[in-house]
């Protein structure tokens, strides 16, 4: 007889890409473990694979409605390689860095503004009908519309550098296939002012709400642990591109700056029997100790410092404010995502200025390889392509890492955690719900990739006694 | 499925979607075209987008996101097209009003969210019907239509085409019933 029982949170879609969450209570009714699952795509090599090469940074964005740009750049970057071109024109590099600073300025402030604030601006236990984007619409309209007019902008970087707001083509194996036009380059220069200054204005939010909260934060889904992320090789923060670093809870080192080409030989990835996704791990240390946050969290935690003046200065604050250690409060995800929006209209702002950005030298080319590696810094954290090209120059072989998989094993401590604190009993609670939701959509996963989720998403609990019977249920629809 | 979709308002009444000619339109179709039949709306409405009809603005996504309460809020007419798993077909149109809120940890917005948005934020309220063609595969993934919802997306084609068609010197405006269409009712088989 199972001496455990477990309580399911199990939203519903219409088709794939949904997630569940599982507590297991042992025979004292304490949470013995969390598990978040999370339906990962599948099928997608077999899709691309027999396909040409140089449709892959257009294909590769069917896998997700979120960050189709970033999976466009990671496949495109991989690609590179396979064309040789080992150093891409100023103009292709330029382009390329605009387009991605747009998707994570426009993602960022989808995330803030519309999906983390109404958690921080009404409380974790306010009702579900008032704590999300209607409701922040009713009582902070102000902020509501920045958040929209933030997004639509980073949209508009995006269109005028991949030529649509979705499924762009802008970057191809070797370069790009445009530059920016004077009147795009005019237009969004225009609008940069007030973007910039509602940008300041979020840091300053998810700063004193941090502040203001410190006492509940530190101990709500909070846990040391490894972070990794691309660093220039300077050691800038760098979403575009870098070398792979990795630090633990103390701050120190465990993987010192390694080619992004060379990811199988420091990251394994675990598979798990209850789960469809993978475990990913830092080899040196095992699938047991060597799990790793991603995301803005981390990645303020293995830069040096941010190479533009304001999100340098937001940078410091914040590290300051961690006690000079790499963040451990899930929460914290918040402020370290806005640093990041900062920083990324800085760049934009910079390479607005540039004027490489409309140059004519768009493609370049050399030796051809028989497979490539593509890394960047996706808005929620490190994405990893990889093709083998066959030399009929069709796709043998791909293998994807995305970021929601990276940090899959920080959301289920997550929610281990939450739970250890907020489930007693068989009891299912509105705070218990609540109190999850906030945990996991801290790290702003992807549950909804590669097909969107138009249907309802209801959160489904039961309490399995531990003879297996349902001794509770619980439900929330949209 | 949303009630939002299958609400008791099967069919679109004839006058709901009349068209002024000064009356600015945004039709937006959404779905992942890598996902079989979840391609039918931006299929619709890239088509419908390559025929330039005057006044009307023709725009595909992934997903519907808060930056479409902000395009929603300048147009006078709203139509809304996705792929209906559930539906009866070849499609199902009917009129929308603002309603609903975000669910758990989704990005995306269902239409009704978009309207309410752009009327909190925006204080704008235009006309919106959700036309649901129905579609019969989603799980996997490819750039093909099912033969079923090839079916419906022609017959889809051809019902919106009519209603937005720019209005004659004189007449009050196209029509958003497939009868008037030459096709099957928006409702039947």
């Amino acid at each position: 007889m199972s001496t455990t029982r477990r309580v399911v949170i199990e939203p519903l879609t219409r088709v794939e890409g949904h997630g569940k969450v599982t507590i297991r209570l042992d025979a004292a009714g304490d949470v013995e473990s969390a598990r978040l699952h999370i339906v990962e795509f599948r099928g997608f090599e077999r899709f691309i694979q027999g396909r040409p090469y140089w449709e892959m940074p257009v294909a590769v964005q069917r896998l997700c409605g979120i960050c189709p740009v970033s999976h466009h750049l990671a496949a495109a970057k991989a690609l590179d390689v396979v064309v040789g071109a080992d150093v891409l024109t100023p103009t292709a590099e330029k382009v390329r860095r605009l387009m991605h600073y747009g998707q994570i300025y426009q993602s960022h402030a989808l995330h803030f503004f519309h999906l983390a604030s109404p958690d921080l601006l009404f409380g974790f236990d306010a009702a579900p009908a008032k704590r999300n984007v209607i409701g922040v619409a009713g009582a902070y309209p102000e902020l509501a519309r920045q958040g929209i007019l933030m997004r639509k902008y980073g949209q508009e970087v995006i269109r005028a550098t991949a030529g649509k707001k979705i499924h762009g083509t802008g970057a191809i194996p070797g370069g790009v296939n445009r530059s920016l036009a004077p009147g795009d380059r005019k237009a969004l220069a225009e609008d940069l002012p007030r973007q910039k200054e509602w940008a300041r204005a979020a840091v300053g939010i998810a700063r004193d709400y941090t502040l203001e909260h410190a006492s509940l934060l530190s101990e709500f889904a909070a846990f040391p642990s490894n972070h990794l992320g691309l660093v220039r090789r300077d050691g800038a923060l760098d979403l575009y591109d870098g070398v792979l670093r990795a630090v633990g809870p103390d701050g120190k080192r465990v993987l010192d700056d390694v080619e992004d080409g060379r990811y199988l030989e420091v990251i394994g990835e675990e598979v798990r029997p209850w789960s469809y996704m993978k475990f990913p791990f830092l080899r040196s240390l095992g699938p047991e100790e060597g799990w790793y946050r991603v995301g803005p969290l981390a990645r303020l935690a293995v830069c040096d410092r941010i190479d533009t003046p304001d999100a340098e200065a937001a940078r410091r604050e914040f590290v300051e404010a961690m006690g000079g250690l790499p963040g451990r409060m899930s929460l914290a995800y918040h402020w370290a995502r806005m640093v990041e929006t900062l920083h990324a209209i800085e760049v934009i702002e910079r390479l607005l200025a540039d004027d490489d950005i409309s140059g004519s030298e768009r493609v370049t080319s050399g030796e051809r390889r028989s497979e490539g590696v593509g890394v960047l810094e996706a808005p929620r954290g490190t994405l990893f392509h990889h093709y083998v090209i066959g030399d009929d120059d069709t796709v043998v072989r791909a293998n994807l890492i995305v970021s929601t998989t990276s940090n899959n094993e920080p959301m289920n401590r997550a929610v281990e955690s939450v739970a250890r604190r907020y489930l007693t009993g068989t009891e299912i609670t509105e705070g218990l719900l609540n109190h999850v939701e906030v945990a996991i959509r801290a790290y702003d996963p992807c549950l909804s990739c590669a097909t969107h989720a138009m249907g309802r998403m209801p959160l489904v609990l039961e309490v399995h006694d531990a003879a297996g019977h349902v001794v509770g249920e619980g439900r929330r629809d949209p | 499925m949303s009630d939002e979709r299958h609400g008791s308002g099967h069919v679109t009444r004839q006058e709901s979607i009349r068209r002024s000619a000064d009356e600015t339109v945004l039709v937006v179709g959404w779905g992942n075209p890598g996902r079989l039949d979840d391609a039918l709306g931006p299929r619709l409405v890239e088509w419908l987008g390559a025929l330039g009809i005057p006044g009307v603005h023709a725009e595909t996504a992934y997903q519907l996101q808060v930056e479409h309460a902000d395009a929603v809020a300048s147009a006078d007419l709203v139509v809304f097209v996705d792929a209906d798993a559930e539906g009866p077909a070849p499609f199902l149109a009917r009129p929308l009003e603002p309603s609903g809120r975000p669910a758990f940890s989704t990005h995306a917005l269902t239409p009704g969210t978009v309207l309410a948005l752009a009327a909190d934020l925006f204080g704008a309220r235009p006309r919106a019907v959700l036309l649901g063609i129905r579609g019969y595969a989603f799980d996997g993934f490819g750039e093909r239509l099912t033969p079923g919802a090839e079916n419906n997306l022609r017959a889809a084609r051809a019902w919106i085409a009519a209603a937005l068609a720019p209005p004659a010197d004189g007449d009050a405006g196209g029509t958003a019933d497939g009868r008037n269409a030459g096709t099957a009712p928006a409702h039947a088989t």
